[in-house]
C-alpha cells in the first residue's frame, strides 16, 4: 500500500472534519449550553402587524433585561404551519427552542404537554399572581390535570364578519345578523355585480374557519362544544343542516378562492372587490398596520350570523419546553410576556386583546374596545380550524375533507368523513 | 469551534513510489470506494429500509409509537380521496409532461440541427431554465396562470369576457367516477405541465440534439440517394437511431415527474378538490404538518416503488449491457 | 433575404419557440424593475415607465442572509462531492475489481431515489448527530446524495483516458493512489468544471432537503424565496425582484460556462 493512500484518506478526514467544523462560524448554536444569556422566541408572526408587535415586546423585555439577548426565530408562511413543522422536528430532536408560540387548547394540551415535552409554570403563576389576573376559562385551555403549560399573550376572536362599509352604504345593506340577513344582502350585492364573500382557501384552514363560525352559528355554543367532547355526533341532523347553509355561502364567493390565501381575500374586502369576509381579527391588524384603513370608516365588523353573545378564542401562548437551553431566561421572558405592561405593548400592534383582564382598554381601538368587553360576557368557544378543538390529527383531516366538499358539496359523504377522522383521532 | 486550517498541499508527502504488492491494487481500489459504499448503503438502503419500517407502524402523532400496525396505513391511503387524487395527477402529469417534452424537444433538435443561422442563441435560449431552480419556475408561472393576475390581464384587454381560471380550475375531464375520484385530466393541472416543460423541454431539445450529431452524414445520404424525401428520411432513418436517447428521455423525466415536489409547492400547492396533489406534497404535509409519519413514510414508500417500476429495470439492463462490452 | 418556404417556416417555429421560453424572464425582468405604485394590475404587462430598483432592495434585504446561507452550503459540498465523485469514477474506471458493476449499479440506483423515501430517519439521524437545521448538516446530505451522479459523471469521463498512459505509468512503478495524482488528477480539469457546475446548480437550487432539515434563519434561499411569494401581500414587483435575485448565480454560471453546464446536462443523464 502506498504512502499516497495515507494522504487521500487524510484529505478526505481532514475535509469532512471541516465540513463539520468550519461552517460551524454560521450556526450559531449548535450544542452550546445556555447560559441564560440568550432567549430564543419561536413564532410564526412574520406579518407586519404581529411582527411589529413582537419587536415591540422584545424592546420592552431589552430594556428591563439588558444583559439578555433575544433571537428572534419567526417562521414564515402559511399562518403557522410552517412554524408548527420545523417546531416538531426540532422537538424531536431534543433541540427545542427556549420558548415557542402555540395556540391553547388542544394544540398544547393534546401534543406537547401528552408528550411529556412542556414544563409545568405554576410556580411562575404564583409568584407573578397571575393566576386571578387571567380568566379561569383562560386557565384551563392551558392546563391539564392541574398543571398551568403556558402563559397566554394574547386573545383573538374567530367569528367576525368584516364588511366594506361604502359598498353597503351605497346598496342600502345592512350588516346581517342572521343567516337569513345574509343570503338576503348577498343576492342583493350578487345582483350589482359584486362578489358578496370573498374566500382564499389556497391554504386549507381558511375555508374551515368559515364552516366552524357557521356551526356555532347554527348549533349554539352548548351544541358546538359537544362536538368535541363527543357528546353530539358530528353526522348529527343540526351539523348537516349548517353544512347546507355553509355550502349556499360557498356560492357567494369569488371564483378565484383556491388562488389566494386569507390577506388576499381580505384585501378583496379592501379594495371593494367583494363585500364580506370572515376571518379572525388578526383581518383587522392587516387592514389597518398594512392596508393603512381607518376602523368603522374604510371597513365595519360584526359577529358572524347568529354568534352575538359567543367568543370563538384563539389564544396564542408562549410555554417552557422540557431542555430548553435557557430557562431563567426564558422565564424572565414569560413575566413580560405576562405582564400588564408586555400584554398593553404587544396587543394593540398586533391588533388583538389583551388575555389579562386588568389591562387598560384605553390602548386599544374602537374595535379593540369593543371585543374586549365582549370577552367578559360571552360564551367561550375553542376553535377548530386553529387547533383549539381537537387533536391535530382531527383538524388535518377535516381541512381534506372541507377541501374537497367546497367542490363537490356532498353533505352526506362530508359529514360521515367526519365522523370517520374524529373516531380514529380519538382513539 | 474555529476551522481547521492546515494548508492542504503543505502536508503532502514526497511520493515515493513502490515496487511491489501489486495484487493489492484493486484491494486498495476497493477500500478507497468503502467511504461512499458505506455512505450509500446507510443513507439509501438502510433509510430506505427504516422508512419502510416507520410505515407498518401506529406513528401517526407527535410521539413515535412503534406499534405493529401492518398494511392499514396503505389501507387507509389507498382508500383515501386525496390519495387516489394524487395517484391520478401523477399518471397525468407524467403522460402529458414527457409527451410534450419529446414532441417539442424533438422538433426543436431537428430544427436546430439543420445548422440555421442563429442556432447558438436559440440552443442557450432553449437550455437555460435547466439553470433554474423548481422553485423560481414555480414563482414566475404561477404568476402568469394566477386567475386575477398574467395571462388574463392579457386575455381581458383583448375583450375575452370570461377568461379561464387556470390553475384553480376544478373541473376534470372526462371525469369518470372511478373509486373516490373523478377520473381524467384535471385542468389545473395542464398550466403545471406547462411550466414543467418550459423547465424541461430544452434539456430534452439537448439529448436529442446530441443523439442527432452523433449520426453520421453517410446514413441520410445514403437515404437520400434512395429516393427518401426528408420526411421519410427523419421517420424511417433518423427516429429509430435515436431510440436510445428516447429511452434516456423517459427514464430521466419520468422519475423527475414521479417525485416532482418543488414546482407544485412554489405554484399551485394541492389545490382545491386537490387538483394539483401529488403524493410528494402530500407526504410532506402527512408528515410535517400533521405529524402522521406513518402515513407520510407509506407515501414515501409508494413513490420509491413508482420509481423503482421505471429505473430498475433500466439500470439492471444498462449493466448487463456493459457487461456485454 | 432569399428564404426557402422550408427554411422560413423553421425560423418561424424557433422563433415562437424562443418566445415561449423568454416570456418569463420578460415577466420577471420588467415587474421587478418598477415601482410599488407601477406594479399594479392593470400595467402589469407593459415596459416600466423608468427603471426603479427598489423592489431589489426589499428584496435582497429579505433574501441576502439566505442568499449567503446557499453559498456557505453550496460551494464546500460542491467541491467535497466533485472530489469524492472523481475518486470513486477512477477505482470504478481504471480498477474494476470482480462485482464493481453491481456496486456502480446499486449506487447508481440512490440518484434516482425520491428523497422522501429517506427524509424521516435522515431528519432522526442530523438530530443525533446535532446537525439538523445547520448548513453543515446540508453540506453532508448533499454530499452523500451527490456521491452516485458524480461517480457517474466521473467514470464516464475517465472512462475516455486510454488504459495506455496508465499501463505506461505503472511500469514506472506507480501504484493506484501515485497514478491518480500525477496521471489522472492533472487530466480531470474538465470533468472537475462539469461536475462542479452541475453540483453548484443541484445544491442551490434543491428545495426538499432545504426546507425540512433547515428552519428560519438557516433556510437556504430556494426556501426563503417560497416564503416571500404566492401571495398579494408581498408586492408582485417585490417577488419577482427576489426570483432573479434567486436565479443570479446559477444563470451567471450557465451564461459564462454554458458550454460546460451542456456537457454536465448530458453526462448525468447516462449513457444509453
Amino acid at each position: 500500500m502506498g504512502k499516497g493512500f495515507r494522504w487521500v484518506s487524510l484529505a478526505l478526514s481532514l475535509a469532512l472534519v471541516w465540513t463539520v467544523t468550519a461552517c460551524g462560524g454560521s450556526t450559531p448554536e449548535g450544542d452550546s449550553a445556555g447560559d441564560n444569556k440568550e432567549v430564543e422566541i419561536f413564532s410564526w408572526w412574520t406579518g407586519a402587524g404581529e411582527e411589529a408587535g413582537l419587536k415591540a415586546l422584545i424592546k420592552l423585555f431589552a430594556k428591563e433585561n439588558p444583559e439578555i439577548k433575544v433571537k428572534n426565530a419567526a417562521v414564515a408562511g402559511g399562518a403557522g404551519t410552517n412554524a408548527k413543522a420545523a417546531l416538531a422536528t426540532r422537538m424531536q430532536g431534543n433541540d427545542p427552542p427556549d420558548t415557542f408560540q402555540v395556540h391553547g387548547g388542544s394544540e398544547l394540551n393534546d401534543s406537547w404537554v401528552a408528550a411529556g415535552k412542556m414544563e409545568p409554570l405554576n410556580g411562575l403563576y404564583e409568584e407573578q399572581g397571575w393566576k386571578n389576573k387571567f380568566p379561569s376559562e383562560l386557565i384551563d385551555l392551558v392546563s391539564k390535570d392541574g398543571k398551568i403549560y403556558s402563559v397566554p399573550v394574547n386573545i383573538h376572536r374567530g367569528n367576525v364578519l368584516w364588511y366594506n362599509k361604502k359598498i353597503f352604504e351605497e346598496n342600502g345593506v345592512e350588516p346581517p345578523k342572521t343567516f337569513d340577513d345574509f343570503f338576503q344582502a348577498a343576492d342583493q350585492l350578487k345582483k350589482k355585480g359584486i362578489i358578496p364573500l370573498a374566500l382564499g382557501d389556497k391554504e386549507l384552514w381558511t375555508a374551515t374557519h368559515l364552516l366552524e363560525t357557521v356551526l356555532l352559528g347554527k348549533l349554539g355554543p352548548e351544541n358546538y362544544n359537544q362536538l368535541w367532547t363527543g357528546e353530539l355526533a358530528l353526522d348529527d341532523p343540526k351539523v348537516k343542516d349548517a353544512v347546507k347553509t355553509f355550502k349556499k355561502m360557498l356560492t357567494y364567493t369569488n371564483k378565484d378562492h383556491a388562488a389566494r390565501n386569507w390577506q388576499d381575500a381580505a384585501q378583496m374586502v379592501a379594495k371593494g372587490d367583494a363585500a364580506m369576509n370572515v376571518m379572525g381579527d388578526w383581518a383587522k391588524g392587516y387592514f389597518t398596520t398594512d392596508l393603512k384603513l381607518k376602523p368603522n370608516k374604510d371597513f365595519g365588523w360584526v359577529p358572524t350570523p347568529e354568534t352575538e353573545g359567543s367568543f370563538m378564542v384563539i389564544t396564542d401562548t408562549f410555554g417552557l419546553p422540557k431542555g430548553a437551553k435557557n430557562p431563567e431566561a426564558t422565564k424572565e421572558f414569560l413575566k413580560v410576556l405576562g405582564s400588564v405592561e408586555g400584554q398593553d405593548t404587544f396587543n394593540p400592534l398586533k391588533g388583538s386583546i389583551p388575555a389579562r383582564v386588568d389591562a387598560n382598554p384605553d390602548k386599544y381601538d374602537e374595535y379593540g374596545k369593543e371585543t374586549i368587553e365582549a370577552f367578559k360576557h360571552s360564551k367561550l368557544t375553542p376553535s377548530l380550524a386553529h387547533g383549539s378543538a381537537a387533536p391535530e390529527g382531527f383538524v388535518t383531516g377535516t381541512n381534506q375533507a372541507v377541501n374537497s366538499f367546497v367542490t363537490q358539496g356532498n353533505i352526506d359523504a362530508f359529514v360521515k368523513t367526519l365522523k370517520q377522522h374524529f373516531k380514529q383521532a380519538k382513539k | 469551534m474555529k476551522p481547521i486550517k492546515r494548508s492542504r498541499t503543505g502536508t503532502v508527502p514526497e511520493f515515493h513510489s513502490q515496487t511491489g504488492g501489486r495484487i493489492d491494487e484493486k484491494w486498495v481500489g476497493f477500500l478507497l470506494l468503502l467511504p461512499s459504499l458505506a455512505a450509500v448503503a446507510v443513507f439509501v438502503y438502510g433509510f430506505i429500509g427504516w422508512t419502510g419500517a416507520v410505515s407498518f407502524t401506529r406513528w401517526n402523532s407527535l410521539v413515535p409509537d412503534w406499534s405493529w400496525a401492518g398494511w392499514e396505513n396503505y389501507l387507509r391511503l389507498f382508500g383515501n380521496f386525496r390519495f387516489q387524487s394524487d395517484l391520478r395527477n401523477t399518471v397525468v402529469f407524467t403522460i402529458l409532461f414527457i409527451a410534450v417534452c419529446m414532441i417539442l424537444g424533438l422538433t426543436l433538435a431537428v430544427l436546430l440541427d439543420r445548422k440555421l443561422k442563429g442556432e447558438h442563441l436559440f440552443r442557450n435560449i432553449f437550455i437555460f431554465p435547466m439553470a433554474l431552480s423548481f422553485i423560481v419556475t414555480g414563482v414566475v408561472w404561477q404568476w402568469i396562470f394566477n386567475p386575477s393576475t398574467g395571462v388574463n390581464l392579457f386575455l381581458g384587454k383583448m375583450g375575452v369576457e370570461d377568461p379561464p381560471v387556470w390553475y384553480v380550475d376544478t373541473r376534470i375531464l372526462p371525469g369518470v367516477e372511478w373509486g373516490e375520484i373523478q377520473a381524467g385530466i384535471p385542468l389545473a393541472l395542464i398550466p403545471v405541465v406547462i411550466a414543467a416543460v418550459w423547465q424541461l423541454s430544452g434539456f430534452t431539445m439537448a439529448m436529442y440534439l446530441a443523439g442527432l450529431r452523433g449520426i453520421p452524414d453517410e446514413i441520410r445520404e445514403a437515404a437520400r440517394v434512395d429516393g427518401a424525401g426528408e420526411w421519410q428520411v427523419l421517420r424511417q432513418v433518423i427516429l429509430p437511431l435515436l431510440r436510445p436517447v428516447t429511452l434516456s428521455v423517459i427514464i430521466i423525466l419520468g422519475h423527475i415527474s414521479l417525485k416532482i415536489f418543488d414546482l407544485v409547492v412554489a405554484m399551485t400547492g394541492p389545490g382545491a378538490n386537490f387538483v394539483t396533489d401529488v403524493p410528494g406534497v402530500y407526504m410532506f404535509e402527512a408528515t410535517f404538518r400533521g405529524n402522521h409519519y406513518a402515513q407520510g413514510a407509506a407515501i414515501a414508500v409508494i413513490m420509491l416503488v413508482m420509481v423503482s417500476l421505471l429505473i430498475i429495470p433500466y439500470l439492471v439492463s444498462n449493466m448487463r449491457k456493459e457487461a456485454d462490452l | 433575404m432569399s428564404l426557402k418556404p422550408g427554411r422560413l417556416a423553421s425560423y418561424l417555429t424557433l422563433l415562437l419557440a424562443a418566445i415561449f421560453f423568454l416570456i418569463p424572464v420578460y415577466v420577471m425582468v420588467i415587474t421587478s424593475l418598477k415601482g410599488l405604485e407601477e406594479a399594479t394590475l392593470d400595467r402589469m404587462w407593459e415596459l416600466p415607465a423608468s427603471l426603479r430598483w427598489e423592489s431589489y432592495a426589499v428584496a435582497w434585504e429579505k433574501l441576502s442572509p439566505h442568499l449567503m446561507n446557499s453559498l456557505y452550503l453550496a460551494v464546500p459540498a460542491t467541491i467535497f462531492s466533485a472530489l469524492l465523485g472523481s475518486l470513486n469514477g477512477y477505482v470504478l474506471s481504471k480498477w474494476r475489481f470482480k462485482g464493481a458493476d453491481s456496486l456502480f449499479t446499486l449506487v447508481l440506483f440512490g440518484m434516482f431515489i425520491p428523497y422522501q423515501s429517506i427524509l424521516i430517519p435522515l431528519i432522526q439521524f442530523l438530530q443525533k448527530i446535532q446537525l439538523y437545521n445547520t448548513i453543515p448538516g446540508l453540506i453532508l446530505v448533499h454530499v452523500i446524495y451527490g456521491i452516485p451522479i458524480t461517480t457517474l459523471i466521473f467514470r464516464n469521463f475517465y472512462a475516455g483516458i486510454p488504459d495506455e498512459i496508465l499501463e505506461a505509468a505503472k511500469i514506472d512503478g506507480n501504484g493506484i493512489l501515485g497514478i491518480y495524482r500525477r496521471i489522472i488528477l492533472p487530466l480531470s480539469v474538465p470533468g472537475f468544471v462539469v461536475v462542479g457546475i452541475w453540483q453548484f446548480t443541484q445544491i442551490w437550487n434543491e428545495f426538499l432537503f432545504a426546507v425540512t432539515l433547515t428552519s428560519s434563519s438557516q433556510h437556504p434561499v430556494m426556501v426563503a424565496l417560497q416564503n416571500l411569494s404566492g401571495s398579494q401581500i408581498v408586492q408582485w414587483n417585490i417577488q419577482m425582484a427576489g426570483a432573479l435575485l434567486a436565479a443570479l448565480p446559477t444563470l451567471l454560471i450557465y451564461i459564462l460556462l454554458g458550454r460546460f453546464f451542456i456537457r454536465g446536462l448530458l453526462a448525468g443523464s447516462l449513457k444509453g
